[in-house]
């Protein structure tokens, strides 16, 4: 049986651990039907080309995990920001850890989406929220959405601002010899409110691990969402993260995107910008070797006047490495003084390397700045010249120059010790011997 | 201290210098100067140890040992110093752990540990006092959006912390204002000993003024066809170079 027969059969099962008579389940029943139809995506499809799922599919994954699983604070307390403290959303195999959680509800909700969904409270934001910015097209958003029970829900009401930043955190404990996750996350921030998110999805073995994770995040007027994704996990998982915002007038969302690790990785981030002066932001580091892949496309739809966006992305791909970036900007008529700007560098390492980046911009208003760039590179020999010439070996040189290259785009990350964080991964990704402290 | 001897040298297929020699005690100010493209720049890089030229004929020593083979930090290590012509940019390395960097290799390379933070600060805030630098200046990323006389300055500022046996200014006056120029000429002034030497680069007799050399060579189709004392560069700021390639010519 194959991965989409077992998922569509496995829907009957999953029907009993549910509230059916829960107006929700009647959005997962359309969904489960749309996946049916389409099933998982191919390399025939334009936005697949690069990227196959075929070697997933043929992988026996578990659905549902069986056995309960525990883990020790102490044995997985170097993925969390322990340096500060924050708000903690934590599964285990797919199941709420209460015990390496913490949530609240005072003043702002940081809690599960299996207590928003269920709870009479919650019902009118669900109503209002939920599964309306996510794509209804996407097959593997239908077949999220489908199976949506679990994940993160976070609400923050109007001029609020949580106490400390927000981790969701997925821990993978190879209990099941192969385990699919599909997280739904439902964020929202009310007028004014601010926030940051850090996310992070970590397998603790060499058991396979697919996550299908869909995050649905709404910014109202004048919100500001700070939103980071740590992907550095191992070679046998893989992790399809689709991500989709909407975004009301003067509202900013930022997300940043570390992908240091993984077999595959796939971002589809959507911004929709539903309201004037809205800034829309994104940024990425990927640094991966081996056999490695990393699949970033991203969309912003500019659908009102006076906004901007910004993608600034870099890749370092070593080995066999593979990347892909798709850059696709689209500018409704209506969207004058759209300023849309999008950059993405890479340098390929090695000779067997590979990354393939387009721009795709679609401009209907004709009073717009939009630029684009991408270029693929290897290493500027004056720089490595000059760096040699003031005693540093060449193979340091050359890191320090890739270190540099990516780490710039740290400049805007707000939370200072992630940042501290994050260059160290760099520089130890590239093994830099940074004669500093960060 | 430094001793060329027939030196050849090519980039690709074309030969750029075609028989330098040259000898440099301890304690000198040497200037060389000459038209574009007579091979000055060239003569730096080749001398720093750059593998995009091909040394086809001829030594290089450096306290008598052939440098031949020898890597550009390895140079770095035994004392040679380029500033360099025009700066690279380094985004996302600030000049100070740059610095730091380069120090902590050097002195790893000399089976020293790393200079410990107290005595970098404090040599870094020495030098950066020399060379009249901003402490703002050295947080921020390597020549990246400095002016041109930042940049010379800079270089001079590296110079200072390395302290180099050997240290080549390449047209370090160029894109410099009479100000700059003062205090960067100040600089190696007061860094220069009996120890070690200087070969300055340079169009120009203007900086000569400030740091006075006590050879000029005049380098013309890859070749010193001239060599003098100071007043050497003053008959060329005079006559200009024609008269020196007619001389060659003939």
């Amino acid at each position: 049986m194959d991965l989409k027969e077992k998922l569509v059969s496995s829907f009957l099962a999953f029907e009993n651990g549910v509230d059916v008579d829960n107006p929700v389940h009647d959005i997962r029943s359309e969904a489960i039907k749309k996946f049916e139809a389409k099933g998982f995506p191919t390399k025939k499809e334009e936005a697949w080309k690069y990227t196959s799922l075929n070697t997933l599919q043929k992988i026996d994954f578990s659905i549902f995990p069986k056995k309960e699983s525990n883990l020790e604070y102490r044995d997985v307390k170097k993925y969390f920001l322990h340096e500060i403290d924050t708000f903690k959303i934590v599964f285990v195999d797919g199941v709420y850890s209460s015990f390496l959680s913490e949530t609240t509800h005072d003043g702002v909700d940081v809690c599960l989406m299996s207590s928003a969904l269920n709870k009479p409270m919650y019902k009118q934001i669900i109503d209002v929220y939920f599964n309306k910015i996510a794509s209804q097209e996407d097959s593997l958003t239908s077949l999220n959405t489908a199976f949506s029970k679990e994940g993160a829900y976070i609400y923050i009401p109007k001029n609020k601002i949580p106490k400390k930043p927000i981790e969701i955190i997925h821990f993978a404990t190879g209990n099941e010899a192969a385990l699919l996750l599909q997280p739904r996350n439902l964020i929202i921030a009310e007028e004014n409110a601010e926030m940051q998110i850090i996310e992070r999805h970590q397998s603790l073995t060499s058991n396979e691990v697919f996550t299908n994770s869909v995050t649905e995040i709404f910014a109202a007027k004048n919100a500001i969402v700070d939103y980071y994704k740590v992907q550095n996990d191992c070679t046998t998982a893989s992790l399809i993260d689709n991500t989709y915002i909407d975004q009301k007038g003067g509202s900013a969302v930022n997300v940043h995107t570390f992908s240091f690790g993984g077999k595959l990785t796939r971002n589809n981030l959507n911004f929709y910008q539903n309201g004037e002066h809205v800034d829309s932001t994104m940024k990425g580091v990927t640094i991966i070797e081996g056999k490695q892949h990393v699949d970033h496309h991203t969309l912003v739809h500019h659908i009102e006047p006076n906004c901007e966006s910004h993608q600034d992305y870099k890749g370092i791909y070593g080995e066999n490495a593979t990347g892909v970036f798709n850059g696709k900007i689209i500018v409704e008529k209506i969207a004058q003084k759209t300023n849309a700007f999008q950059q993405n560098n890479n340098i390929l390492v090695s000779d067997k390397a590979t990354i393939n980046t387009k721009p795709q911009l679609e401009i209907f208003a004709d009073d717009v700045k939009c630029s684009h760039g991408c270029t693929i590179g290897q290493l500027d020999e004056e720089a490595l010249f000059y760096l040699q010439s003031r005693g540093i070996p060449k193979k340091e040189a050359r890191a320090l120059l890739m270190y540099a290259f990516a780490n710039n785009v740290l400049e805007s990350v707000r939370i200072p010790e992630l940042k501290v964080r994050i260059n160290k991964l760099i520089a130890n990704k590239l093994e830099v011997r940074l004669g500093f402290d960060l | 201290m430094l001793k060329i001897n027939n030196l050849h040298a090519r980039v690709e297929d074309k030969e750029i210098l075609k028989g330098i020699n040259l000898t440099v005690n301890a304690g000198e100010v040497h200037a060389i100067m000459g038209p574009n493209g007579s091979g000055k720049s060239t003569l730096a890089s080749v001398i720093a140890g750059k593998e995009e030229f091909e040394v086809t004929k001829g030594e290089v020593f450096l306290e008598g040992e052939n440098l031949e083979d020898t890597a550009p930090e390895d140079r770095a290590h035994k004392g040679v110093f380029l500033s360099f012509q025009y700066p690279v940019e380094i985004p996302g390395v600030s000049v100070t752990n740059f610095m730091k960097t380069a120090i902590n290799e050097s002195r790893k390379a000399k089976g020293l540990e790393d200079m410990p933070a107290k005595d970098m600060l404090k040599l870094i805030r020495e030098k950066s006092e020399l060379l009249e630098i901003d402490r703002k200046f050295l947080s921020r990323s390597l020549n990246e959006g400095f002016s041109g006389g930042e940049k010379k300055r800079n270089e001079i500022f590296q110079m200072a912390m390395l302290e180099p046996k050997l240290a080549i200014l390449d047209e370090t006056d160029s894109g410099l204002d009479i100000d700059a120029l003062r205090i960067v000429a100040n600089g190696v002034n007061k860094l220069k000993s009996k120890d070690n030497a200087v070969i300055v680069i340079t169009h120009y007799q203007r900086l000569l003024e400030y740091i006075v050399p006590d050879y000029v060579h005049v380098l013309h189709n890859g070749k010193i066809v001239k060599s003098g004392d100071k007043d050497l560069a003053l008959e060329l700021e005079e006559k200009g170079y024609d008269w020196l390639k007619q001389e060659a010519a003939v």
